[in-house]
């Protein structure tokens, strides 16, 4: 068989249909690759060959039967530890679930599954997906396959790292306010969040809950495309799922972008410097070759996104963390003398320093006499965020915009320990990301270039709610121009 | 915003988190840190605008349904209280929460 860290969703369903392997064949192999390599980043918790081996039993079954294959036919696919998979232990990265046996199947998880994907293992992220580096992991953080001695990005950073190494074809992330983008464009893949509500998240387990995405990691953008499709749609075990039909996303890689308006924010451009910076300049002359209109527009409110964002999502983590207290969730504290010292105790001992900054400052914005000043303060704010957005792609002085695009990530991958001391400077790296979390718009990163040092950049894409057909258009057609990860 | 020390100690009882000495120390300095980003919303217009809780109000998708109240199986007990540290007949056990 050829080499399992090139394979793509179509090159796997070409290679079952023509009878060259089977999907017990590139799971046995799929496996064998990722244990090889798993010791040199850290990117998997753990595999799970017994659920891999019988999912692919049953695509071989279907496949001798004569039956016609899902979408996702033979396909392995890693799944972040947020996600849980039933009979996998689901560690969310953390030690206060480190024995934690999830009892049911997220929504993405069974849909993905009865597509024919064959979910191999459970990959790294920073603890309940908080952080930018996927330093916060309780079971250690992950190296970047590009450049071992930096950081993949965060939270979603096994995942990302899986993808580029090629020890998965594709694989799902969580998005908060950067955690599929950010990681992505730091180890060179085709990461995707998709408009708030597109994909269930039953079975996520909640961190900030109008904030939180399940979405795709892939090494081109039509495989993320297929992924997304798969998992999109409307799902009664989540009120907030969206009911909206999905499209065919893989019918609208056209190639043909001409005359997409194209938005680049002032505001945004003005912060970026260095390589970063030239890289995404040449990806505007690159989308100008392609026949965009590139012009500028203004997003007004921007300076004020992270601030907002770290109000919104510590204050909905802090209450969605409350239910981690001893009694339910297989870690209790020795020291559980009576019902309040088991909670203080099993919560101090079990979350990690970042989860616990962020269950304080949640608290805190959250307590009486700050409520209205902070709280209800960045829920304002947060919807002159959005009407940004609103007024850019719903037409305005500007006029009408067909998609914005900007840096994902102020610089490339940083050194592992250059910034873990310091969270103001670590939250302040998402902004290029946040805005669009706080909108709930769909966005994604694609990779743009490469820096003197080797190191990737992602171009980020973002268009308006459901709007994913135009996104990854312009993204496919972009690929197209500059090549993938899977075509290296 | 400065929070002292007094102030991190009564936050993290709301919490229901145990900090160390040191823990309480970094958290002065971290949150103080934190707070004065924060505090950059106040210099923000708002006057008018009604706070955002739902993300696809505007974008008129019915998101936030209730789905038809269609018996299902639930998970039973015994898968419920599966990954919990103490149990007994089927129940969650937790130390004695009232004194006789």
């Amino acid at each position: 068989m050829s080499n399992i860290a090139k394979q793509t969703i179509s090159s796997i369903r070409e290679g079952l249909l023509s009878r060259r392997f089977s999907a017990t064949e590139i799971t046995v192999q799929a496996l064998a690759f990722a244990a090889g390599e798993n010791p040199k980043t850290n990117a998997y918790l753990r595999l799970c060959p017994e659920r891999a081996l019988a999912a692919a039993a049953k695509v071989d079954a279907a496949l001798a039967a004569g039956e016609s294959l899902g979408l996702l036919a033979g396909v392995p696919v890693a799944v972040k530890d947020v996600i849980l998979t039933k009979g996998v232990i689901t560690t969310c990265g953390s030690k206060i679930l480190e024995h934690y046996n999830p009892p049911y199947d997220a929504t993405a998880v069974e849909r993905l599954e009865a597509a024919g994907g064959i979910i191999i293992g459970k990959t790294n992220c920073d603890e309940f997906a908080m952080g930018s580096s996927n330093e916060n992991s309780a079971f250690g953080p992950v190296r970047n396959p590009v450049a071992p001695d930096r950081v993949p990005g965060g939270s979603s950073g096994g995942s990302a790292a899986v993808v580029a190494q090629g020890t998965a074809v594709v694989s799902l992330g969580s998005d908060t306010g950067g955690s599929i983008r950010q990681p992505a464009s730091f180890c060179g893949v085709v990461g995707v969040t998709p408009t708030y509500g597109r994909v269930s998240r039953y079975g996520l387990s909640a961190f900030a809950s109008t904030l939180d995405h399940i979405g795709p990691f892939a090494r081109n953008v039509s495989d993320a495309a297929t992924l997304l499709e798969v998992m999109a749609g409307r799902d009664p075990l989540d009120s907030t799922s969206a009911a909206a039909p999905v499209p065919s996303y893989a019918a609208s890689l056209t190639g043909d972008v001409r005359g997409m308006r194209v938005g680049v924010p002032v505001e945004y451009m003005k912060h970026a410097t260095g390589e970063t910076a030239t890289l995404i300049y040449q990806a505007l002359d690159t989308l100008r070759g392609l026949g965009c209109e590139v012009v500028d527009v203004s997003l007004p409110s921007t300076d004020y996104a992270v601030a907002t964002y770290y109000v919104i999502a510590t204050a909905e983590a802090s209450s969605n963390l409350a239910r981690y207290d001893g009694v339910r969730y297989t870690t209790r504290s020795a020291e559980a003398s009576s019902l309040i010292s088991m909670y203080q105790h099993s919560r101090g001992e079990g979350f990690g320093p970042e989860v616990k900054r962020r269950i304080m400052l949640g608290t805190y914005v959250l307590s009486h006499g700050y409520y209205d000043a902070y709280y209800v303060k960045a829920q304002r704010v947060r919807a002159l965020i959005a009407r940004d957005f609103t007024q850019a792609f719903g037409g305005s002085a500007q006029g009408k915009l067909d998609a914005i695009v900007a840096p994902v990530s102020p610089f490339p991958a940083f050194k592992l320990g250059e910034k873990v001391d310091d969270p103001v400077a670590m939250y302040l790296s998402d902004i290029y990301t946040i805005t669009g979390s706080l909108a709930g718009i769909p966005c994604m990163s694609v990779p743009c270039g490469l820096t003197s040092e080797g190191l990737p950049v992602g171009l980020q894409i973002l268009c308006d709610h459901f709007k994913e057909p135009e996104m990854f258009r312009l993204a496919h057609a972009f690929e197209s121009a500059v090549g993938s990860a899977s075509s290296n | 915003m400065k929070l002292t020390e007094k102030e991190v100690r009564y936050v993290a009882g709301l919490a229901n988190l145990s900090l160390s000495e040191d823990e309480l120390a970094r958290m002065v300095h971290d949150l103080g840190g934190i707070l004065t980003q924060m505090d950059r919303l106040a210099e923000i217009d708002t006057t008018g605008v009604e706070p955002m809780a739902q993300v696809l109000y505007d974008a008129g998708d019915d998101t936030a349904t209730l789905r038809e109240d269609v018996e299902r199986t639930p998970l039973g007990s015994d898968a419920a209280v599966a990954n919990a540290v103490v149990t007994a007949s089927g129940y969650f056990k937790v130390p004695l929460v009232i004194e006789r």
